[in-house]
C-alpha cells in the first residue's frame, strides 16, 4: 500500500471522535470501540499496514496513526465514564423511599425495668464504692432469724408492731413467717462470716397492712457493719454520703432523732432536709422541712451474742430503709399501690430503659 | 400518748413554750406526732348573758334576744334554739366569726325581718361535741365580755407523742416531764406522795392463786363516798385528751393512768360479793366488761374474781357488774402488777385494747403500785369524800433492782460523741439513775421505772438522746483496704442480667404479689398445705406462689382489659416450691400476649402483624439464659413441659438431668382457669439451676484462631417424618465433623403438596471452615455424602431430589 493509499487521518478522527461523543449508551461505544480499535477495526488495520512501510513512511505515519489510538482510547474512556455516571443518576433517578414512614421501635427502647430494680443497682453502685457487698436470704424464715436472734422477746409489744404473715403452725407448734423485715439476712450473714463485715441486704419484705401507703408487700434495704471500731459518727457519715448520692445533691442535712428497735441500741430514726412548698414535688437538700427516710443504731449487743460474737470485742451499725418509698421520693410516684399493679402505662412512664445502667461515673440517673 | 400543755406544767415549773416542748421532744426521742390547739380557732366566742328572750313576731320557732356581750349596749340576735331563755349566760360569736360547725362566717342578717347582729352557739357549731339540740348553757359564775375557751380550759395545747415500747415510763406525763427537765426544759415538781392513814382493816381480802400472772395485788376499801360528776378541772383535763368523762371515782382512775402511768381499777364494794381471788378463768366463764361487751374466757386469761363470778380482766378491763356508778357509796381500790406479755396475749386475743393494757403490757413501774393508791385514796377523799380502810397487800412488790458496771469511755467507743464524765453522770442522775463513781467505770442502778434499761449500751442511748445525737460528729468511714472485687453473689449478677436482658428485648417489667389464691398455686405446680399463709390479708393473697406465670398473665389481662392487648411482660423474682431456704428460687419468667413480638408490637406498614408464637418465648428464654452464661449450646430440649403449656408447642431445657425451664403457649385450659384470653406465650428459667461457672484464674480469652482459608456451604433438603425433630437432623448433621463443620442452621422447613401426607422437608445450611488448606471438590463431597449418610441414619431422612 503506498503512502498515497493513506485515508485521510484527519476525517476518520473527527468521525469516530463524533460518533463516540453520539454513543447513546455502553454498548453502542464499544460498538465503536470494536469498529475502531479491534482486531479488524479501521484503525487496527492501519496500524498493521505500519509493518508494510518503508522506514521513510512509517516515520511520519507512525507517530500519526498512534496518536489517532490514544486519542480514540482517551476519548472512548471518558465518554464511558459519562455513561456510566449518566446511567447511575438516571437509576437513581427511579430509587426512592418515603423516609417519613416511622420505623419500628427499638425493642430496648420499649423494654423497661421497674423502678425498684433500677433503685436496687442504684444503692448498690454507692455502697459498692464504699467496699459493701450484696447479702440475700430466704423470703420464708423461721422465727429465729427474724425475732429471737433479732432481740424480739416472745410476747413483747415490739413483735406486734409487725404485722406478721404466718404459715400454718406445724406439729412441734412452731411456725414459719414471711419475713416481716430483711434483717434476718443480716443474722444469717453474722452467723456464716467473721467480721469485719460489709453489707448491704435489699429484698422483699411483708406485713399484714394495706391501705396507700402500706402493702402487704414491699421492699427494704438494710446495711450492716461489724467489726472492732466503727461508730455511730461513721454510720451517721455514711448515711450523709449515701443521701447526697442517692437523691444526687450537694449538700443534704439529716435530723437523728432517738428512737427504738429491739436489734439496735441505740437506735435512731433520721429524718432528711427537703422542701415540699411545690405542689406535688419534693426538693432534697434544700428547705425547712423533714422527712423521715431511715432507722439504724448501733447493733444490740444481745443481737451480736445471739449470732456468735463477743459484743466486748465486735460493734457495728445497721440501718434499714424502704427501697419503694426511697424511689417514690426520689422519682415522685405519688402511689406505693401502682407499684405492684403491672399496669404497662405506668411501668412506661415511671420505669427505666435497659441501657440506662446506674453507675457512680455516669451519674446514677442519667 | 397525748397531753395537755398545761397538765404538763403541773409536773414541770419553769419558763418554757410549747415550741421548747414539741423541739426537745423530738431530740430526746419521744417524737412529736401532732399538737392541736383547739383555742386558735375559737378565739370569737365569748361569755354572754342573756338580759332578755321574747317570742318572735313572725315565726313560731324563734326567739329575739337581747344579749350583754360585756362590751357596752346589748346586741340583738335571733335565736331558733329550744333552751334560749331569759336570764341565761351563753357563748356568743359576733358577725365576722367563723363558725367551724356550720364552715360559714356569720354576718349581720334579717331573720324574718328582725335584724339579728351574732350568734349564740350550740357546742355542735363550735365542734366541741355533737350537741346541737341547744345553745350551750353556762353556770351563773361564767364571766360576762371572757374569752369563752380560756374560760372552759380549752386554750390549752394538746401535744400527742408516739411512745416507742420501750419507753412505758413516757405513758405517764409526770415522765414526760422528767425527761424534758434531764434534757433542759423546766424543773421536775416532785412530790412527795404522803401516805393516807388507814382508819379501819380492809373488809376484803385478796388472793393471788399461785401460778397467776400477779406479783402482788394492793386494794383498799374507801366507805361513804359520795360519787358525782367530777369537778370541772378534772373533767376538762379528760376531755382535752380525749377522754370521756365519767364519773369522778372512775376520771380518777383514768387520771392516774395517763399522770403517773399508773391505771388503777376502782370496784363498787355493794356488788362484790365475798373476796378477791386473782385466778386463771375457768373454761366457760364470761365477763360483761365496761365497753358493754361481753367476753368469752378460758383458762389462758387471768381474772380477778369474788365469791359469786368473775368481776375483772386483770389489766385489761372491769366489768361492769361491779363497776362504780353514781350510786356508789363504797369503793374498792386497786393497784395491780400483771405480767406483761401475759396482759399482751389477753389483749391481743380477745381483740380488747385499753388504756391500762396499752400500759401493763410494755411494763409499769412496780415500785409506784401502793403510791398509786395512796395518791387515787388522796383524790377520792378530795373529791367524793369518805372513810379509807388500811391497805391490804397480796404477792409482794419485786424488786427490780440491779447494778450496771458502766464504762463511761464507752459511749465515746460506740459513738464517736464526747461528753464529760460528769456530763454522762448528771445527765444519768437527772433520768432518776443513781450513779455510784464519777469516773472510769460507774456502777449505775436503773430508777423502778426504766424495766427497759438493761445494760451499759442501753446507758450511752441515755446520755446521748439527752445531751443531743446532733453531737455525734460525722466521720468519714475509710474503705476496706481488700481489692476492689465484685460484691455481687452470682445469683445476684444473674438477677441483674436477666432483667436487663428481657427489658432489652422489647418486654417490660412487673413487680407482682409473692402470693396467688390457691387455684391458681394448684394449677401451676403448687398449693401444698405448708406454703398456704395462715392469716393472709385477702383470700385472693392466699398462697406463696410457685410460679411467676400466674401473676403475669393475670397482670397481661388486667392490661388487655384497660384497652392494651399487645403486652409484653417479665419479672425476676422468688418462687416457692417449699419452706425450706434451699426450697426457695429466682426464677425469671416471661409472658408475651397477643401481637407484641419481640420485633416490635402490633401492626406495621412494613410487615404483616403476627400474633406471638412459641419461637418468641423460646428466643426470650434463650437470651436470658446466654446473659446469665448458662452453656446455651449444650442445652438439649425436650417436649415434656408441665400442663400449664399447650402439649404440642412447647418445651423443656435441660442440663444433663436438670430441668433449667420451660417455654411455649399457655394451655388454653390454664388461660381460661385464670379468665385470660391468647394468644399468650411464656418461659420460665430457675436462674438458681444454671450451673456455677467455673472459676478463671485469668481474665485472658482463649487465643483467636483464625483461618486463612475460606469457608464453604453446603446446601441440603431431607425429608423426613413430621415426627422427627428437627434438633435431631442438626444434631445428626453437626456431629460427623465437629472440627470441619462449624455452623448447621435450618433454612427451610415446608410440608404440603409435593411431600408426603405424613413427612416434612427440612433444608441445611452447612458451613465448612477448613484450617489447612483449602478443601478440594471430592474432600467436601465426602463430607456431604457422610453427613447425608448420618442424617439418614439417625432419622430415617431421605435426601430431597
Amino acid at each position: 500500500m503506498s503512502v498515497a493509499a493513506l485515508p485521510d487521518l484527519a476525517s476518520l478522527e473527527a468521525d469516530l471522535l463524533a460518533a463516540i461523543a453520539a454513543a447513546a449508551d455502553e454498548a453502542e461505544l464499544e460498538a465503536i470501540r470494536v469498529a475502531a480499535l479491534g482486531k479488524k477495526g479501521s484503525v487496527s488495520e492501519l496500524l498493521k499496514s505500519l509493518g508494510g512501510m518503508s522506514p521513510e513512511e512509517r516515520k511520519s505515519a507512525g507517530p500519526a496513526i498512534n496518536g489517532l489510538r490514544d486519542r480514540l482510547n482517551e476519548a472512548l474512556s471518558a465518554r464511558r465514564t459519562d455513561l456510566k455516571a449518566a446511567a447511575l443518576a438516571k437509576r437513581l433517578e427511579t430509587e426512592r423511599v418515603d423516609v417519613t414512614l416511622p420505623v419500628r421501635e427499638t425493642p430496648a427502647e420499649a423494654g423497661r425495668l421497674h423502678p425498684i430494680s433500677q433503685v436496687i443497682d442504684e444503692l448498690t453502685a454507692i455502697f459498692a464504692d464504699m467496699g459493701f457487698s450484696v447479702a440475700e436470704g430466704p423470703d420464708i424464715e423461721d422465727d429465729f432469724h427474724n425475732f429471737t436472734a433479732l432481740n424480739f422477746p416472745e410476747g413483747h409489744p415490739a413483735r406486734e408492731m409487725h404485722d406478721t404473715f404466718y404459715l400454718p403452725t406445724k406439729e412441734d407448734g412452731s411456725r414459719l413467717v414471711l419475713r416481716t423485715h430483711t434483717s434476718p439476712v443480716q443474722v444469717r450473714t453474722m452467723l456464716s462470716k467473721k467480721p469485719p463485715i460489709r453489707v448491704i441486704c435489699p429484698g422483699r419484705t411483708y406485713r399484714s397492712d394495706s391501705d396507700q401507703t402500706h402493702t402487704p408487700m414491699f421492699h427494704q434495704v438494710e446495711g450492716l457493719v461489724i467489726d472492732k471500731g466503727s461508730n455511730l459518727g461513721h454510720l451517721k457519715w455514711i448515711l450523709e454520703e449515701f443521701c447526697k448520692a442517692f437523691f444526687e445533691v450537694d449538700n443534704v442535712k439529716m435530723r437523728f432523732r432517738p428512737s427504738f428497735f429491739p436489734f439496735t441500741e441505740p437506735s435512731m430514726e433520721v429524718d432528711i432536709q427537703c422542701d415540699r412548698s411545690r405542689p406535688g414535688e419534693i426538693r432534697f437538700g434544700e428547705g425547712s422541712d423533714w422527712l423521715e427516710i431511715l432507722g439504724c443504731g448501733m447493733v444490740h449487743p444481745n443481737v451480736l451474742r445471739n449470732c456468735g460474737l463477743d459484743p466486748d470485742e465486735y460493734q457495728g451499725f445497721a440501718w434499714g430503709m424502704g427501697i419503694d418509698r426511697i424511689a417514690m421520693l426520689k422519682y415522685g410516684m405519688p402511689d406505693l399501690r401502682a407499684f405492684f399493679e403491672a399496669d404497662v402505662r405506668w411501668l412506661a412512664h415511671y420505669g427505666f430503659r435497659p441501657l440506662d445502667f446506674p453507675t457512680l461515673a455516669g451519674g446514677l440517673s442519667t | 400518748m397525748k397531753f395537755s400543755l398545761s397538765w404538763l406544767r403541773e409536773h414541770l415549773s419553769g419558763d418554757y413554750a410549747l415550741d421548747d416542748v414539741t423541739g426537745a421532744l423530738n431530740r430526746i426521742g419521744l417524737e412529736v406526732e401532732s399538737v392541736e390547739d383547739k383555742a386558735a380557732k375559737l378565739k370569737g366566742f365569748t361569755i354572754a348573758y342573756v338580759v332578755s328572750a321574747v317570742q318572735h313576731p313572725n315565726a313560731d320557732k324563734l326567739r329575739v334576744c337581747m344579749v350583754d356581750t360585756g362590751t357596752g349596749e346589748p346586741v340583738q340576735v335571733v335565736c331558733g334554739a329550744p333552751n334560749a331563755r331569759t336570764g341565761m349566760k351563753s357563748v356568743f360569736s359576733p358577725p365576722g366569726t367563723y363558725i367551724p360547725g356550720k364552715d360559714m362566717t356569720l354576718g349581720i342578717g334579717s331573720i324574718r325581718g328582725v335584724e339579728s347582729r351574732g350568734m349564740l352557739c350550740s357546742a355542735a357549731e363550735l365542734q366541741l361535741s355533737e350537741d346541737h339540740d341547744g345553745i350551750i348553757d353556762l353556770p351563773e359564775d361564767a364571766p360576762v365580755g371572757a374569752s369563752y375557751v380560756d374560760w372552759i380550759g380549752l386554750d390549752d395545747p394538746v401535744v400527742e407523742i408516739a411512745v416507742t415500747p420501750n419507753r412505758a415510763d413516757a405513758l405517764g406525763i409526770h415522765g414526760i416531764a422528767r425527761d424534758l427537765a434531764a434534757a433542759g426544759i423546766g424543773t421536775l415538781i416532785e412530790t412527795p406522795i404522803a401516805p393516807v392513814k388507814g382508819l379501819y382493816p380492809c373488809p376484803v381480802s385478796v388472793a393471788i392463786e399461785p401460778g397467776a400472772p400477779c406479783p402482788a395485788f394492793a386494794l383498799r376499801l374507801v366507805r361513804g363516798v359520795k360519787n358525782g360528776p367530777s369537778p370541772e378541772w378534772l373533767q376538762a383535763k379528760l376531755r382535752a385528751i380525749g377522754l370521756r368523762p365519767i364519773n369522778a371515782l372512775v376520771d380518777v382512775t383514768n387520771f392516774l393512768t395517763f399522770d403517773r402511768n399508773r391505771p388503777l381499777h376502782v370496784f363498787d364494794a355493794a356488788k362484790v360479793h365475798g373476796n378477791l381471788v386473782v385466778r386463771p378463768a375457768k373454761d366457760g366463764e364470761s365477763l360483761l366488761a365496761l365497753d358493754g361487751k361481753t367476753y368469752a374466757l378460758d383458762s389462758g386469761i387471768c381474772v380477778i374474781a369474788d365469791d359469786k363470778a368473775v368481776e375483772s380482766l386483770a389489766g385489761v378491763m372491769g366489768g361492769e357488774e361491779s363497776g362504780c356508778d353514781e350510786g356508789t357509796t363504797d369503793v374498792l381500790v386497786e393497784s395491780a402488777l400483771w405480767e406483761p406479755i401475759n396482759i399482751a396475749q389477753t389483749g391481743r386475743r380477745l381483740g380488747l385494747n385499753s388504756d391500762a393494757r396499752f400500759r401493763f403490757e410494755r411494763g409499769v413501774d412496780p415500785a409506784f403500785t401502793v403510791p398509786g393508791v395512796e395518791l387515787a385514796t388522796q383524790l377520792i377523799l378530795d373529791l367524793c369524800g369518805g372513810e379509807p380502810s388500811e391497805i391490804v397487800l397480796a404477792g409482794a412488790i419485786p424488786d427490780t433492782t440491779r447494778v450496771i458496771d458502766f464504762p463511761l469511755a464507752l459511749t465515746e467507743k460506740l459513738t464517736g460523741l464526747v461528753a464529760s464524765d460528769a456530763e454522762q453522770v448528771g445527765t444519768l442522775a437527772k433520768l432518776g439513775f443513781a450513779v455510784e463513781g464519777t469516773s472510769g467505770t460507774v456502777r449505775v442502778t436503773p430508777p423502778s421505772w426504766r424495766g427497759d434499761i438493761e445494760g451499759k449500751a442501753d446507758l450511752v442511748e441515755e446520755v446521748i438522746r439527752i445531751v443531743g445525737l446532733d453531737r455525734v460528729p460525722s466521720t468519714p468511714f475509710p474503705r476496706d483496704e481488700n481489692a476492689r472485687k465484685p460484691v455481687l453473689t452470682t445469683l445476684q449478677l444473674r438477677t441483674r442480667k436477666s432483667k436487663r436482658a428481657l427489658a432489652a428485648r422489647g418486654l417490660v417489667e412487673a413487680v407482682t404479689w409473692s402470693f396467688v389464691p390457691k387455684a391458681q398455686a394448684e394449677l401451676f405446680g403448687g398449693g401444698q398445705p405448708e406454703l398456704a399463709l395462715a392469716n393472709p390479708i385477702a383470700s385472693d393473697l392466699s398462697d406463696m406462689r410457685p410460679s411467676l406465670l400466674p401473676g403475669l398473665v393475670r397482670s397481661a389481662q388486667a392490661n388487655a382489659d384497660r384497652g392494651i392487648g399487645d403486652v409484653a411482660l417479665f419479672e425476676v423474682g422468688q418462687v416457692f416450691k417449699g419452706e425450706r431456704p434451699q426450697d426457695q428460687f429466682i426464677a425469671a419468667t416471661a409472658i408475651r400476649r397477643a401481637f407484641a413480638k419481640p420485633t416490635g408490637a402490633g401492626r406495621h406498614w412494613a410487615g404483616r402483624a403476627t400474633a406471638v408464637d412459641a419461637f418468641d418465648a423460646k428466643a426470650d428464654a434463650l437470651a436470658v439464659l446466654a446473659a446469665v452464661g448458662a452453656p446455651v449450646a449444650n442445652l438439649q430440649i425436650s417436649t415434656d413441659a408441665p400442663g400449664w403449656f399447650h402439649p404440642g408447642r412447647s418445651g423443656t431445657f435441660r442440663l444433663g438431668p436438670n430441668v433449667i425451664g420451660h417455654f411455649g403457649e399457655l394451655h388454653p385450659s390454664a388461660l381460661e382457669a385464670l379468665d385470660a384470653e391468647g394468644p399468650l406465650v411464656g418461659f420460665e428459667v430457675l436462674l438458681d439451676r444454671v450451673p456455677e461457672p467455673k472459676a478463671k484464674a485469668t481474665r485472658v480469652k482463649p487465643l483467636l484462631e483464625l483461618s486463612a482459608f475460606q469457608p464453604v456451604e453446603r446446601d441440603f433438603a431431607f425429608v423426613v417424618a413430621r415426627s422427627v425433630a428437627a434438633g435431631d437432623i442438626l444434631k445428626a448433621a453437626a456431629g460427623v465433623d465437629r472440627k470441619l463443620i462449624t455452623a448447621v442452621n435450618v433454612f427451610d422447613v415446608y410440608e404440603g403438596p409435593g411431600i408426603d401426607a405424613d413427612a416434612k422437608s427440612v433444608a441445611l445450611s452447612v458451613t465448612l471452615q477448613p484450617r489447612e488448606k483449602t478443601l478440594t471438590d471430592a474432600e467436601i463431597e465426602a463430607v456431604a455424602g457422610r453427613i447425608v449418610a448420618e442424617v439418614t441414619r439417625k432419622t430415617g431422612a431421605t435426601l430431597r431430589g
